[in-house]
């Protein structure tokens, strides 16, 4: 459907009539002409043969869900992943904080400390999937693509307090290894063929 | 009377006991296989294969259930009522022919219980009295709803016993019997000698009597779950509410035998044939009320009023009339 059939508010010139419905009738005669006609003109089976159509086309629309699963979106936004580097499969988080700032339901919690190479290193970093509304914030806010959202939507668990740490949301080594690793295509995430897309900066200015 | 008969008769109340129970747990296996297809779902899959075991999880499911008698309700009535129901539906079978007479080890079997010479009448009755256990259980119940229900059930069960019982008069009148073996006699030359060629609208209008009085979904408003939860049987559960269901389904199967043993030749000769043709045509009615459920809407109780008072009932009379007419002269 073109967009123009929502834009265009003139409504009467465009192809609306109203339904030629006849008016109920009143006194016993018409009631009964009325069921009469009903009675004869067969609607009845016409309802009968829709149903007996439809199961004999036998195109079943249920979803087994545990054995079958719909496909969803890749910008669907479920439990949260944290990426590695392509280039040496280091992890991108630079512990800089700014996910658990943002985070309006206060379900992330990070600790980091300065390791031996004098960078940041994150030591303890969770998330509350108990408290996550799963708004996405995080995964936009971070500047290194590191925190992103993930396909994995089953998370029941016994306590309300559920929550994941940072090995179980990193990327495997092993996955890392066979370049098996899959970038988040939603929010915040980069534009394909961003780098046909920029433009130097001139340094002249 | 003779033991070996005695004996007979047990086995084969038993025997149409037995059957019957389990037919009605496997009909709401169908009746929710069918609805589902209808509605392009697949109905119960996991227990067992293709979910034929669900029926059986129920049944288990109803037998251990606490059975609860709510505060309010009139305990003995209240305990009482679903067993009318049941056992009505099952008092029923007892003048209906399932099978031709067949023998086996040299022995006759007559598969029907009694062979009463009133036979439609008595299931007419004895249906009737099946109303008992909705009002019962509805006006027993210290619920406003199964109150309701139980009005309705009065009223629907009475009115379209008028309906059923005028309908059939016409066939009783040509058949000159109310044996439901002598119907099948009657029609046993083919089809042809069917009365359904004779009395369509008898047909047409028994039919219609026969959702109503098993309460199934054009005139399914005993029970409404849209309106009045589930009526008569709100505060029910467990095996009490079991009871009304298969009562329920019963009363299905067996109206799905005794509209083909009046109007559409029955098993006919007798033969092997005759008697597969039976099952067919049973199973044809009883696949008929799952196919309404998923196609037609209900109607409103003034409505069922006035076509039961204002349509069925003329017309029922007017076809007595002029069969009475015909065959004078």
């Amino acid at each position: 459907m073109k967009m123009e059939a929502f834009n265009d508010r003139n409504v009467a010139d465009n192809g609306y009539f109203l339904v030629d419905i006849e008016d109920y009738p009143t006194d016993g005669w018409g009631k009964f002409k009325r069921v009469v006609r009903r009675s004869f003109k067969g609607e009845l089976f016409v309802g009968l043969w829709v149903v007996l159509r439809e199961m004999i086309k036998f195109d079943i629309h249920t979803v087994q869900y545990p054995e079958e699963k719909m496909p969803i979106g890749p910008r669907y936004r479920a439990v949260h992943e944290m990426k590695r580097l392509w280039e040496s499969d280091a992890e991108r988080c630079i512990g800089c904080g700014l996910c658990e700032k943002i985070c309006i339901s206060d379900c992330i919690r990070m600790d980091t400390k300065i390791d031996e190479n004098s960078r940041k290193e994150v030591t303890e970093y969770t998330i509350n999937l108990g408290r996550c509304i799963f708004c996405g914030y995080c995964a936009e806010v971070c500047p290194e693509l590191a925190i992103t959202h993930g396909g994995e939507y089953e998370q029941a668990s016994e306590q309300r307090e559920h929550f994941v740490d940072y090995e179980y949301m990193l990327t495997p080594i092993d996955t890392m290894k066979a370049k098996a690793q899959k970038e988040f295509e939603g929010f915040g995430a980069i534009t394909p063929h961003e780098d046909e897309r920029v433009k130097k900066t001139p340094l002249a200015y | 009377m003779d033991t070996a008969y005695l004996i007979e008769t047990i086995i084969k109340v038993v025997v149409i006991l037995l059957i019957f129970s389990a037919l009605a747990g496997i009909g709401t296996y169908f009746e929710r296989k069918v609805l589902a297809f209808m509605q392009r779902r697949l109905g119960p899959m996991y227990v067992g294969p293709y979910g034929l075991l669900q029926v059986a999880a129920d049944g288990v499911k109803l037998f251990t259930k606490e059975d609860i008698i709510p505060t309010n309700v009139v305990a003995l009535i209240f305990k009482i009522a679903p067993v009318i129901t049941a056992a009505t539906a099952f008092m029923a079978a007892a003048a209906i022919p399932f099978f031709p007479e067949f023998t086996v080890f040299g022995y006759t079997v007559h598969p029907i219980v009694a062979d009463l010479n009133i036979g439609i009448l008595y299931i007419l009755g004895v249906m009737a009295v099946g109303l008992y256990g909705p009002l019962l259980g509805g006006m027993a119940s210290a619920n406003k709803f199964a109150l309701l229900s139980a009005a309705r059930t009065a009223a629907v069960f009475i009115s379209y016993e008028v309906v059923s019982g005028l309908s059939i008069l016409a066939p009783i009148m040509m058949v000159g019997s109310l044996s439901l073996i002598d119907f099948n006699e009657y029609q046993a030359g083919g089809i042809s000698d069917w009365i359904i060629w004779s009395q369509p609208l008898a047909f047409i209008l028994f039919w219609i009597a026969a959702f109503a009085e098993t309460g199934r979904t054009p005139f399914h408003l005993i029970a409404n779950d849209h309106e009045i939860i589930d009526g008569f049987g709100t505060e029910y559960s467990g095996m009490r509410w079991g009871l009304f269901f298969i009562g329920e389904y019963a009363n299905m199967f067996f109206i799905s035998f005794v509209i083909p043993l009046i109007f559409l030749g029955g098993f006919g000769d007798g033969t092997i044939f005759g008697a597969l043709g039976l099952l067919g045509k049973v199973a044809f009615f009883f696949f008929f009320f799952l196919w309404t459920r998923a196609a037609w809407p209900d109607v409103r109780p003034d409505q069922l009023m006035w076509l039961c008072w204002k349509v069925l009932m003329p017309l029922a009379v007017i076809n007595v009339v002029i069969t009475g007419l015909v065959m004078m002269f």
